[in-house]
């Protein structure tokens, strides 16, 4: 078992270097391309707009010498490797630390969103499955394409029109206690939910149509037995793979939802420091983000071969 | 029953707040939380009452005694005396003295606080509770910034030995019990405060960029004091129950710098009478009215009833244009000397209205000839375009109040030119009644000169007087409208009976 998952897990963590690299490389060349004076727009998140001068930039140009220099690029890299990510050019913090309280927030968020998907997906799916072109199975297909095409910050305003100021049940935005997490939560997750719906019902009905239902069906279980003893581990290898691929799309829908709920992360962080030229910051998200990617698919592997032992032979 | 209830709680006086109510005052506004350090967050410390500064000021804008009781000038206006508050301890429960006092003042000054701009030669302790001031010339303005959030005082322990700022501790009434950056800091009673107790005993502030969602947040009855909203949102809360919204004028002109050295004052005059400010005003901004003048009347030591307005008269913009040597080209396009009139609106997004505006004085400015493009972009590029020289105009809003007394702001901006203010414009006289207005040493009716000057000159085109928008709950009573928005009055809040 531990040999089968071992060369897996040896590949992604190569992976991690190779993402680790070239994030910093990229992530550096292209806030060095981007228009105007990095200086400015770092003195400019520090000091705000009235009190952005010519005399506050020099200022911090001879506080923190020139950003888009390749010293700076290969302090970061020595960095790296001493597990030493930097300090932020706006606040002066070091970047672990601003990131452990962002990343903190999205996983939650996150984490949130996930159980919500999976809460209201997969169930909807299946029955729609077991019941393909029933009522029930054309409006999951509705549904699932009208939250599919919503947009996010649509999707988050109406959310808070409705349940917060209409029904006076949830918080409008903010962060810090489970109940500012359910609004964010659910507008990520009736974007997921749709996808997942949707995959589990075609794999609900690709195994309906199988020889292996078939015969548990012929051999005397009834069908919620059948679902229970078979059809759910069929069905939970496709919608995990999804996950795992949806977590591109979570990450995008992050940025909007964090920002329409006023709520920190690393979305938010990164636009704010691509925003605010702050290249150690933008190098320390993108870096997480990239390692999260290669975390995220080395579990759903780890996961779906638990699932399908069928996997590790072919 | 419950009536008798409220009475007897009434009774009890000062412990009645903190049983009548559990809740939390929130205060929302769209500035995000940078760091501790008051050069960055200032802005936010002062109004949750978190820091105090030497000098305070009223919502008139006149100074008041803060950390110092009292303040002296020796005969040569070099020397200022400060002599501080006793019994007055940091968060941290050290004591404020005069060399706490001057290690912060001193940081500030070497770390972009305003009083970098004032001519110091040195601030320090005289004895334990005297702040020494020494100037290298007279500057009247001193107290004035000495009243600004980046003069804030803060604890010796909350300064690293590099000039960094590690955390806020701070003298005033609360004091920070969570500070999560970029979007929340929580804050409590400090108990050993040297005034009036807060009346609510915990309070949060929100950073919430968006104004959709704050105003949601106001709507909602999360947010009890929201600050900043945009004129669409005030159109539908001025509906909604449980809260009111305040609009009051404040010393902020919306305005359009303009390189001087391409557009000389005739041609300066042209493209201001282009322009419709009472259109602007009412269909963008929601405001009552367009600029009339560079100052709004609230400044009223700085406002002429007297001026004349300044006009819309697209016909006569055409002709002092054409007297000032442009005329159309085959294409229509106004030229001079082969060049045609091209003009950049730089302007930057993070205050909505900005573009909008821009987009307005693309419209009109093409109206009369000319040949403009909108570049909206970060806020920055102003000062950095004013730098290098290749700045065309520039839209965006200018606060002249940073300190209570606009002389400060003029000094930077107008005397004879910065970053946000006159560009490739000087004048002697003006430079030097600025001068003598900081050290205090002006003659009488200096101002009404200044601001003669800037109407017949126009350095920039002002255009419009902000209006500072905020909701106040029905559930909070005290609530301060500060025009300076320095503060919140957060302290003395109270819940409604």
């Amino acid at each position: 078992m531990i040999a089968t998952l071992a060369r897996p897990l040896g590949w992604r963590l190569a992976q991690a270097w190779m993402v680790a690299i070239l994030v910093g490389v990229l992530s550096f060349l292209m806030m060095s391309a981007l228009p105007g004076d990095m200086i400015f727009r770092i003195a400019a998140a520090r000091f705000g707009y009235d009190n952005v001068t010519a005399e506050n930039a020099e200022l911090v140009r001879a506080q923190i010498g020139d950003p888009s220099d390749l010293s700076a690029f290969f302090d970061w890299i020595a960095g790296l490797f001493r597990g030493d990510l930097g300090r932020s050019l706006v606040t002066g913090e070091a970047v672990s630390a601003e990131i452990a309280h962002q990343l903190g927030a999205t996983a939650q968020l996150a984490g949130i969103a996930i159980v919500l998907s999976l809460v209201i997906g997969p169930p909807l799916g299946l029955l729609a499955g077991l019941r393909p072109g029933s009522v029930l199975d054309r409006a999951t297909v509705l549904m699932a394409s009208v939250f599919k095409a919503t947009p996010q910050f649509l999707l988050g305003l109406v959310l808070i029109v409705a349940v917060s100021i209409g029904m006076g049940l949830l918080p409008a935005a903010g962060h810090g206690e489970l109940r500012h997490m359910i609004l964010p939560g659910l507008t990520l997750a009736l974007g997921l939910a749709a996808n997942t719906t949707r995959i589990t019902r075609e794999a609900v009905v690709q195994a309906r149509g199988s020889d292996w239902w078939r015969f548990a069906r012929w051999k005397g279980m009834t069908e919620p037995q059948v679902v229970r003893r078979h059809g759910l581990r069929h069905v939970a290898v496709p919608v995990l793979t999804l996950i795992a691929a949806q977590f591109v799309a979570l990450m995008e829908g992050v940025v909007v939802v964090e920002t329409i709920f006023g709520w920190p992360g690393i979305g938010h962080a990164l636009v704010h420091a691509v925003f605010h030229r702050d290249v150690p910051m933008v190098q320390g998200t993108a870096l997480v983000m990239g390692l999260a990617f290669v975390l995220v698919n080395a579990l759903a592997d780890v996961a779906a071969r638990l699932l399908d032992p069928r996997e590790a032979t072919r | 029953m419950f009536r008798t209830l409220s009475l007897a709680l009434f009774m009890s006086g000062a412990a009645l707040p903190a049983l009548a109510t559990e809740g939390v005052l929130d205060v929302v506004a769209p500035f995000e939380l940078k760091g501790p350090d008051p050069v960055q967050s200032g802005n936010i410390l002062i109004k949750m009452d978190v820091t105090e500064t030497l000098v305070d000021a009223d919502a008139t804008g006149a100074l008041l005694p803060g950390l110092a009781t009292s303040w002296t000038v020796a005969e040569d206006g070099l020397s200022w005396r400060f002599v501080l508050r006793d019994g007055v301890s940091f968060h941290d429960g050290s004591k404020m003295d005069a060399a706490a006092v001057a290690q912060s003042l001193e940081r500030s000054r070497g770390n972009g606080g305003l009083l970098a701009k004032a001519p110091i030669q040195e601030i320090a302790p005289l004895d334990d509770m005297t702040v020494q001031i020494t100037l290298s010339e007279p500057f009247a303005m001193l107290p004035s910034m000495l009243a600004e959030y980046r003069s804030a005082i803060i604890a010796p322990a909350a300064i690293a030995e590099d000039g960094s700022v590690t955390s806020a501790i701070g003298t005033g009434p609360y004091r920070v019990t969570d500070y999560a950056p970029p979007n929340k800091m929580a804050v409590a009673a400090f108990a050993d405060y040297w005034g009036q107790a807060p009346v609510i005993a915990d309070a949060v502030y929100h950073g919430i960029s968006r104004s959709e969602t704050r105003a949601l947040m106001a709507e909602s009855g999360d947010a009890d004091i929201t600050l900043t909203l945009d004129p669409a949102s005030v159109t539908r809360l001025n509906r909604a129950d449980g809260l009111s919204v305040i609009s009051v004028p404040i010393p902020r002109v919306l305005m359009l710098k303009v390189n001087g050295a391409v557009f000389d004052v005739e041609t300066r005059k042209g493209l201001s009478l282009a322009i419709d400010r009472a259109g602007i005003a009412r269909a963008v901004l929601r405001f009552p009215e367009g600029a009339t003048q560079m100052f709004p009347p609230g400044m009223a030591d700085w406002h002429d009833p007297e001026l004349p307005p300044l006009a819309y008269d697209p016909e006569a913009a055409r002709t002092v244009l054409a007297e000032a040597g442009w005329t159309p080209d085959a294409d229509g396009i106004l030229q001079r000397d082969g060049k045609r009139m091209e003009i950049e609106i730089l302007t930057y997004p993070d205050r909505p209205e900005l573009p909008l505006v821009a987009a307005v004085l693309e419209q009109q400015f093409a109206a009369i000839g000319a040949r403009p493009v909108i570049n909206s972009t970060n806020f920055s590029e102003i000062p950095a375009k004013h730098g290098d020289g290749s700045l065309s105009t520039a839209l965006f809003a200018r606060n002249f109040a940073l300190v209570p007394d606009p002389v400060g702001t003029l000094l930077q901006d107008y005397a004879p030119g910065g970053d946000w203010g006159a560009m490739g414009w000087s004048n002697e006289a003006f430079t030097a009644g600025v001068k003598a207005l900081a050290a205090g040493s002006a003659d009488e009716g200096t101002r009404d000169k200044l601001v003669a000057t800037l109407h017949a000159e126009l350095p920039v085109l002002p255009i419009a007087w902000y209006q500072l928008t905020m909701t106040v709950s029905d559930k909070v009573t005290g609530v301060v409208v500060d025009p300076f928005e320095r503060t919140l009055g957060l302290s003395q809040v109270g819940w409604s009976q």
